[in-house]
């Protein structure tokens, strides 16, 4: 059964390299006892960490926590918080909320597309941004919403949202040219 | 902490609040979050200190209030002058006229029927205490039904009190919450859990973030409650790794609640133990479903098993198990300080209490209330919500999220409570409640849902699977004005069979919005069938071409 587990520690293996965000995840593991049942807490550290799943990552989570890396991958894939692919330097999260939806969401996802070549889920070839969807927010009151880099934008309408990203992705290309 | 201590804490706390001349209570939840409460809080804070009058004018940061499309919002207590749209540069102003008249041109009417028509009992600390401060929910009261219940209840007498509230699971199927809690009760184990579930995965829907960011000491002392009734000493709260805000306030409410005793070994000086973690969810609507959500407790996917047996009876790690949703479990608290007559009182014949909604979509009041059970969905639209902007009609709303049904202009008498609105091919469900108006087409909204619940499907089993798919496709056809005949016979066929084949919820409901739809707007659906398109579409682009 899983709650018995191993004995805090004897699970405890060599981080893949000396990163110090790694440490973050030990801790998360050992707090758990490194028992199998700490699976999606360590992924939820390991994406915070490193921004994403990557498959050293997966590999040093199964092997801490005696889980196959065929059930760790089973569940990485299936929810839909975790990514397995890094995201942009700058990320749009639109919602697709019912309330949202109903006050014309779809058409902020059809001007990314059109100004930027990206759908949901995808990220430009320079790697500046990255387009997601959420379900609901929980600013329905400001409905349509987004989220841009953290931060979250209500009432939007495509063209006031292509000038945020733009202002975005183009501070973070002069600060690279700099 | 004895309740001795308790209560002395809470007077005190109460007497230090009452000496102030103003308490400056500014929202600092989501949505006004967004749109720039933080900078008016860090601005009057820093005006108070200036003016030297931090002793008389406190300024706090509160939950939501419920109007957030006006936000952000400031109350000034206990003057009980509102401010909406209030921006950083209003706040010189407004803390001029705390000697004279309220700033006109950002005054909010507190009469209007948003406010007065409303019944808050889950939501009566919501914008008016700090939720990072647990003193300020002791000074309201809080805690004391835990200490009442420790002291003076049995664990039996706590489960009887249950029942005579009438209080029925607000997370959408409305099992009665007293029959739970006595299930798990009478359950042998010598270990058990309490789960909170906190996953609220519908897609229009932000109550229990509210109730989690606004008033989490609620939620704690309501789970503590029902661990001592049903015997369990350990609890987990699932929260959806989306809400940060409510994750952060929660952890802090239970470093607090440790920190005073209220929370871990010998909760207020007796034997009663219970110690509460935090699970994060990580995006799978199907986890809301309570043998799922153990699942994913258990680290593994969050698929759904069958039931019988009930988590009640074997649940998280194979142990009896208690899952209540976050709004079930903040009614507990002021139903064991004010008896369940009391909540008993409130409310329909077999519907209790009252219900939170967030109102949304085309109406002019957006936001979070809380309404006595068996107000009609009329009042709530046109009076509460202020009816649909200028220049539009209203058309449906649609309650219940991907599980429920749309209600048409006809059936707006009815009564919100469990029976009415699953008779008329909705349902309850957590709360989420959308106005859709004449430009909304029902056929897409049914589309809209159906893509949900095809995304959202686990795959275990395969009516849902590929049930879900299949009625997407052919209510895409429909959208595209190309479906047949034989379209509309086979998505009648796949709503039984999905509903009735299905394991778990979601797929049993997945149909309902196609059902609803094809109930009162059929005539849209008729409509869109290839038949009855107009010819000449064919017959212009032949013109075109040649
Ligand atoms: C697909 C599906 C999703 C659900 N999502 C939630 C949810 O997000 N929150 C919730 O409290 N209950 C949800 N439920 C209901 C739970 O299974 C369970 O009935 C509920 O948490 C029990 O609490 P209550 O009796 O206090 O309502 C869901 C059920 C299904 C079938
Ligand atoms: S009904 Fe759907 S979500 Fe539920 S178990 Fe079956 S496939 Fe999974
Ligand atoms: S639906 Fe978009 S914020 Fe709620
Ligand atoms: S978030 Fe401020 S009123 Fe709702």
């Amino acid at each position: 059964m899983p709650s018995v587990g191993t004995k805090a520690g004897t699970n405890a293996i060599a981080a893949p390299t000396d990163d110090k965000r790694w440490r973050v995840v030990d801790a998360t593991m050992r707090r758990h006892g490194y028992r199998p049942a700490a699976l999606i807490e360590a992924l939820h550290s390991v994406q915070e960490s490193f921004g994403c799943l990557d498959e050293p990552g997966l590999q040093y989570v199964a092997a801490s926590l005696g889980v196959p890396l065929s059930r760790v991958f089973g569940v990485a894939t299936f929810y839909h918080y975790f990514s397995l692919k890094p995201q942009g330097d700058h990320t749009c999260v639109v919602c697709t909320g019912t309330a949202c939806y109903i006050k014309e969401s779809p058409a902020l996802l059809r001007a990314i597309e059109a100004e930027f070549g990206i759908a949901n889920g995808e990220t430009t070839p320079d790697g500046s941004l990255s387009l997601l969807t959420a379900r609901c927010l929980g600013t329905c009151g400001l409905a349509p919403a987004a989220v841009l880099d953290g931060d979250v934008a209500g009432r939007l309408q495509p063209a006031e949202l292509l000038e945020r990203l733009h202002q975005l992705v183009g501070a973070a290309k002069e600060v690279a040219a700099r | 902490m004895t309740p001795e201590e308790l209560s002395e804490l809470a007077v005190a706390e109460r007497q230090r609040l009452d000496r102030l001349a103003h308490q400056i209570n500014v929202c600092t939840a989501t949505a006004c979050h967004a749109s720039g409460s933080e900078a008016i809080k860090t601005r009057l804070t820093a005006e108070v200190r200036e003016r030297g009058i931090s002793g008389q004018c406190l300024i706090r940061g509160v939950g939501c209030r419920g109007l957030c499309t006006n936000g952000p919002m400031v109350s000034v207590e206990p003057q009980g002058v509102l401010y909406q749209h209030v921006t950083a540069d209003d706040a010189p102003a407004l803390l001029d006229s705390l000697a004279s008249e309220p700033v006109s041109h950002i005054q909010a009417p507190t009469d209007d029927p948003f406010y007065t028509r409303q019944h808050r009992i889950v939501l009566e600390h919501a914008g008016e205490i700090d939720p990072e401060q647990i003193t300020e929910y002791i000074a309201v009261g809080g805690y004391q039904a835990l200490a009442k219940a420790l002291y003076e209840m049995s664990p039996a007498d706590v489960v009887d009190e249950l029942t005579t509230s009438g209080l029925r699971g607000r997370g959408g199927a409305g099992f009665p919450t007293g029959l739970k809690w006595r299930t798990v009760a009478k359950a042998l184990s010598d270990r058990k859990f309490v789960i909170c579930n906190g996953d609220e995965g519908d897609p229009g829907a932000f109550m229990d973030r509210s109730v989690l960011e606004s008033d989490p000491h609620r939620v704690l002392e309501g789970m503590a409650i029902a661990a001592y009734a049903v015997g369990a000493h350990e609890g987990f709260l699932y929260v959806r790794a989306e809400y940060p805000l409510a994750i952060k306030r929660l952890t802090t409410a239970i470093r607090q609640a440790r920190q005073r005793n209220l929370l871990g070994d010998a909760i207020l000086g007796t034997p009663f133990t219970f110690h509460v973690e935090i699970r994060l969810g990580a995006g799978a609507f199907v986890c809301g479903e309570e043998t799922a959500l153990i699942a994913s407790i258990e680290g593994e996917r969050g698929s759904p098993r069958p039931r019988p047996p009930y988590p009640a009876e074997v649940g998280l790690w194979g142990r009896p198990t208690l899952i209540n949703n976050v709004e079930t479990l903040a009614n507990i608290a002021p139903i064991i300080k004010n008896g369940g007559a009391w909540f008993a009182g409130i409310g329909t014949e077999k519907s209790k209490g009252t219900k939170v909604f967030a109102l949304t979509g085309q109406v002019k009041n957006t936001g979070l209330i809380e309404v006595p059970m068996g107000i009609s969905l009329r009042e709530i639209v046109f009076d509460i919500g202020g009816g649909v902007p200028e220049g539009r009609s209203f058309k449906a709303v649609q309650t219940g999220g991907p599980s429920g049904g749309c209600i048409p202009d006809e059936l707006l008498d009815s009564s919100v409570d469990y029976e009415s609105l699953t008779r008329l091919g909705s349902i309850m469900g957590s709360g989420g409640m959308i106005v859709m108006d004449n430009t909304s087409s029902m056929v897409e909204v049914a589309r809209y849902f159906m893509e949900f619940s095809m995304t959202e499907s686990c795959g275990k089993c395969i009516p849902c699977r590929v049930g879900t798919a299949e009625m997407h496709g052919i209510l895409t056809r429909f959208c595209e004005k190309r479906a047949t005949e034989r379209d509309l016979a086979l998505l009648e066929q796949l709503c039984d069979l999905t509903r009735h084949a299905s394991l778990c919820g979601l797929g049993q409901s997945a149909p309902n919005p196609i059902l609803s739809t094809l109930r009162y707007f059929k005539q849209e659906y008729l409509a869109a069938l290839e038949s009855n398109q107009p010819e000449e579409v064919g017959a212009a682009a032949e013109e075109g071409r040649s």
